[in-house]
């Protein structure tokens, strides 16, 4: 190809003063816009034809032609049957390449579609079972104590399970939660061998069986210390388990962390403490709390290291030290272990409390995790410009600029006023205008990065 | 290293030769502490984890001596005559984990490349959130729904299989005369039906291992395919699927260790036998952890070093995959970055 020179255009006269971006006039008509992502017509056809045939298919082969039975057997008869068919109707029309794609397009949407489904159906299942025992307010603030496997189901609850659950799991995070973070910023902000070996170890612990967890706590805490099962042997058994889950999950966010902030903060001549303290931890504290409150929910439902060092029992037990204290998810496993139908629905109703709180725990979690470290919410860069703006103040009244007023208690600022209280009410409206006035240079009141000054 | 007090040691100026300046630095006191805290933090760590480690093989060793190389073929459990051995639970842990996997492979791969590829942002972040949640889901509540909704439904699919395909050994059912059976009964609480349960447990797991070595596979070469002609498919098998494959196989063996380790589930869904069955859709089957969970309280102090034995030989199995998967995924994580 030849790339002829273009013939020099006479420019139309340049008007006088600065050149200005303009917004270059429009000839040409503008069509309508196309459509790039929908599906044709006829292919949207083929899928809704292909599914109504392979459901019809599998409903005649189940009821009329063959002797098979069972509701899971037609899901895949009809899933076979719809992917055959989708795939004849499209060659009619595209050639093999396309066919291919479409199929495996349409199943990964199924794959898809399959695991939503059977979350929202183990999910559903437990609570619409569960709902007989869920109805009766006396479920939850009663004990097993004087309710036995016959009596009716307003009778007794699971109170005891709900407190037991609470105690065990606050036991367990007040030890995770600091060790847990801790070790996450000593792999992070120390590092070197040792740390190194202690990430090795961390890793290892992910692979150990919650069972063998619960074992040893069985074996080394109650068959050798206490001679009796405890809520307290159940919270150590959970913190084996969790500790390693925050340890992971603190260093994931702890590593995501900007250096540059870091570095930042060196420069100004920190220590090492006050670098994470001011800094670290303070940026990535959404994600620290995600990571905490993921690591509970994942505590929470463990059974099986409960189940050998907790003990069962049917009364409120408010001491963690003493006797046996159940907790939920090993009140579910000793419910529905009874043939009696009442304690299944009763064992159902533990079920689908568990999975409630469970998904509470984890809404939190998304609602405070949605943001990445650094980011601010709306609150969070108010107050970071109001800190800024009273370091401006107070800068100023240290210096020849006289200061500004509008408090009377904040007229005579110190220079070590960064710990100092935050101002009470409301700055004015104009105060960001007055400082900028005040101000020799325009100073940006609103850094994203810029963290509150710690309280 | 990045330390605040610097200590600098002034020369004279009448000195012929400057001496060095000492670039040694002393940490402040606030630093020093916060350094023994954090080094106490992993050390703590690392103690709980070897007192796991110590104590389980230090009592694990007394069964283990007494059972001598023969823990590892012995099928029957029973610490009291001294006759006890892993054969029989260990074999029907990895039938269970197997048949999981079976399950969990193509479902996790298809939804990790559906997350990965296929949907736009909004849908993206709530499938994302899905898997997520599937993987809190406390796993005595999947057991519930196992034994009370999937075992009817599953036992039909069961005896089809085992009608039209009897022939493969493993799908065959048959009874002690080695005749075939098709009564729904023979069906019941079998290593199938526990794999199943498994698989859902196991999906999140290997699906965001997956999604996230798929993601990380290079914008250039995909638009490169996808400029040559290739449709999204092609571009997904010539492409993505080569850059992932580090992270297919560590993903899935992440769920193989979560899968061996599974307790309350299989517990509630088997009927524990003590002896080897091939065939996977008949009733009874069994696994190390189902074993320590319903054998723990009975035990003596023999007994218990025995379960004790059984659970080191699963941590360590788990270990050792857990090992390999990290090390396969880290490894294909650098080959992507460096492309």
């Amino acid at each position: 190809m030849t790339i002829l020179e273009a013939p020099a255009e006479v420019r139309p006269e340049e008007p006088a003063g600065p050149r200005r971006t303009e917004i270059p006039h429009r000839k040409a008509e503008v069509g309508s816009r196309r459509d790039l992502r929908s599906v044709p017509l006829d292919d949207k056809f083929n899928v809704l034809g292909a599914a109504a045939a392979g459901l019809a298919l599998a409903t005649l082969l189940f009821g009329w032609l063959t002797p098979m039975t069972g509701f899971i057997g037609w899901l895949v008869i009809s899933f076979i049957g719809f992917l055959a068919i989708y795939a004849v109707l499209s060659s009619l029309r595209a050639d093999r390449l396309t066919v291919s794609e479409r199929i495996m397009t349409a199943l990964f949407y199924s794959a898809g579609a399959i695991l939503l489904s059977a979350l929202v159906f183990v999910l559903g299942f437990t609570v619409v079972r569960g709902v007989p025992a869920l109805v009766n307010p006396n479920f939850f603030v009663e004990t097993m104590k004087l309710a036995g496997p016959l009596d009716p189901l307003t009778m007794g609850g699971i109170w005891h399970a709900i407190v037991g659950t609470l105690i065990q799991i606050s036991i367990a995070l007040i030890i995770t939660i600091p060790l847990g973070i801790t070790t996450a910023v000593f792999l992070n902000e120390i590092g070197g061998k040792f740390a190194r070996f202690v990430r090795t170890i961390s890793d290892a612990m992910t692979a150990l069986p919650s069972i063998v967890a619960g074992l040893f706590i069985y074996a080394a805490i109650i068959t050798l210390v206490t001679h009796q099962r405890s809520g307290f042997a159940a919270a150590l058994a959970i913190s084996v388990m969790m500790l390693p889950i925050i340890i992971r999950a603190s260093d994931v966010v702890l590593r995501l962390v900007p250096n540059n902030l870091r570095e930042a903060s060196y420069a100004l001549g920190t220590t090492r403490w006050r670098t994470v303290w001011t800094v670290v931890l303070p940026t990535s504290r959404s994600g620290l709390v995600t990571a905490v409150i993921l690591g509970t929910a994942r505590g929470i439902g463990e059974t099986s290291p409960v189940l050998l060092t907790s003990g069962v029992t049917a009364e409120l037990n408010l001491n963690p030290f003493t006797g046996p204290m159940i907790s939920l998810p090993l009140q579910v496993f000793d419910f529905v272990k009874s043939p009696e139908p009442n304690m299944i629905v009763r064992g159902f109703g533990a079920a689908a409390t568990l999975v409630l709180l469970v998904l509470a725990l984890f809404l939190i979690a998304r609602v405070i995790g949605g943001r990445g470290p650094g980011q601010l919410s709306d609150r969070q860069r108010r107050a970071a410009a109001e800190g800024s703006a009273r370091d401006l103040r107070r800068i100023e009244a240290s210096h020849v600029l006289p200061p500004i007023t509008f408090d009377a208690r904040d007229a005579d600022v110190s220079g070590r006023s960064v710990r100092r209280r935050p101002p009470k009410g409301n700055p004015p409206a104009d105060l960001e205008d007055r400082v900028a006035q005040r101000a020799a240079e325009p100073v940006s009141t609103e850094n994203p990065t810029t963290e509150e000054s710690p309280s | 290293m990045n330390d605040s007090v610097t200590e600098v040691i002034t020369s004279t100026p009448a000195a012929a030769e400057p001496k060095r300046r000492s670039l040694k630095s002393r940490p402040v006191q606030a630093d020093r502490v916060f350094r023994t805290v954090c080094y106490a933090a992993g050390g703590i760590t690392v103690a709980i984890m070897l007192a796991v480690g110590v104590f389980l093989s230090g009592r694990a060793g007394e069964a283990l001596s007494a059972a001598g190389p023969a823990f590892l073929w012995t099928q029957e459990w029973s610490p009291e005559t001294g006759s006890f051995g892993i054969a029989a639970v260990l074999f029907g842990t990895v039938t269970i984990a197997i048949i999981a996997l079976c399950i969990a492979l193509p479902l996790s791969l298809a939804t990790a490349l559906l997350i990965s590829e296929i949907v736009p942002g909004r849908v993206k972040s709530m499938l994302i959130s899905v898997v997520d949640l599937m993987a809190a889901v406390p796993s005595v509540v999947f057991g519930l729904w196992g034994v009370f909704f999937l075992q009817a439904n599953v036992i039909p699919v069961s005896q089809w299989i085992s009608t039209y395909f009897g022939w493969i050994p493993v799908f065959a059912v048959t009874d002690a005369s080695g005749a075939h059976v098709t009564e729904a009964g023979a069906f019941t609480s079998s290593a199938f039906i526990a794999g199943i349960v498994v698989s859902l447990m196991i999906v999140p797991t290997q699906t965001s291992v997956m999604r996230e070595a798929f993601s990380q596979a290079p914008l250039g070469e995909r638009e490169g395919a996808l400029a040559l002609g290739s449709t999204r498919w092609g571009m997904i098998r010539t492409v993505v699927l080569p850059f992932g494959k580090g992270g297919i196989i560590g993903g899935t063996m992440l769920a193989l260790g979560r899968a061996l380790g599974e307790t309350i589930a299989v517990v509630m869904i088997i009927s524990p036998i003590f002896s080897i069955n091939w065939q996977v859709l008949k009733t009874g089957t069994n696994s190390v952890s189902a074993l320590i969970a319903l054998r723990y309280g009975e035990a003596s102090q023999f007994g218990l070093s025995a379960l004790m034995a059984a659970g080191l030989v699963l941590f360590i199995i788990t270990l050792i995959i857990n090992f390999t998967a990290s090390t396969i995924v880290a490894r294909s994580r650098s080959g992507a970055e460096s492309n």
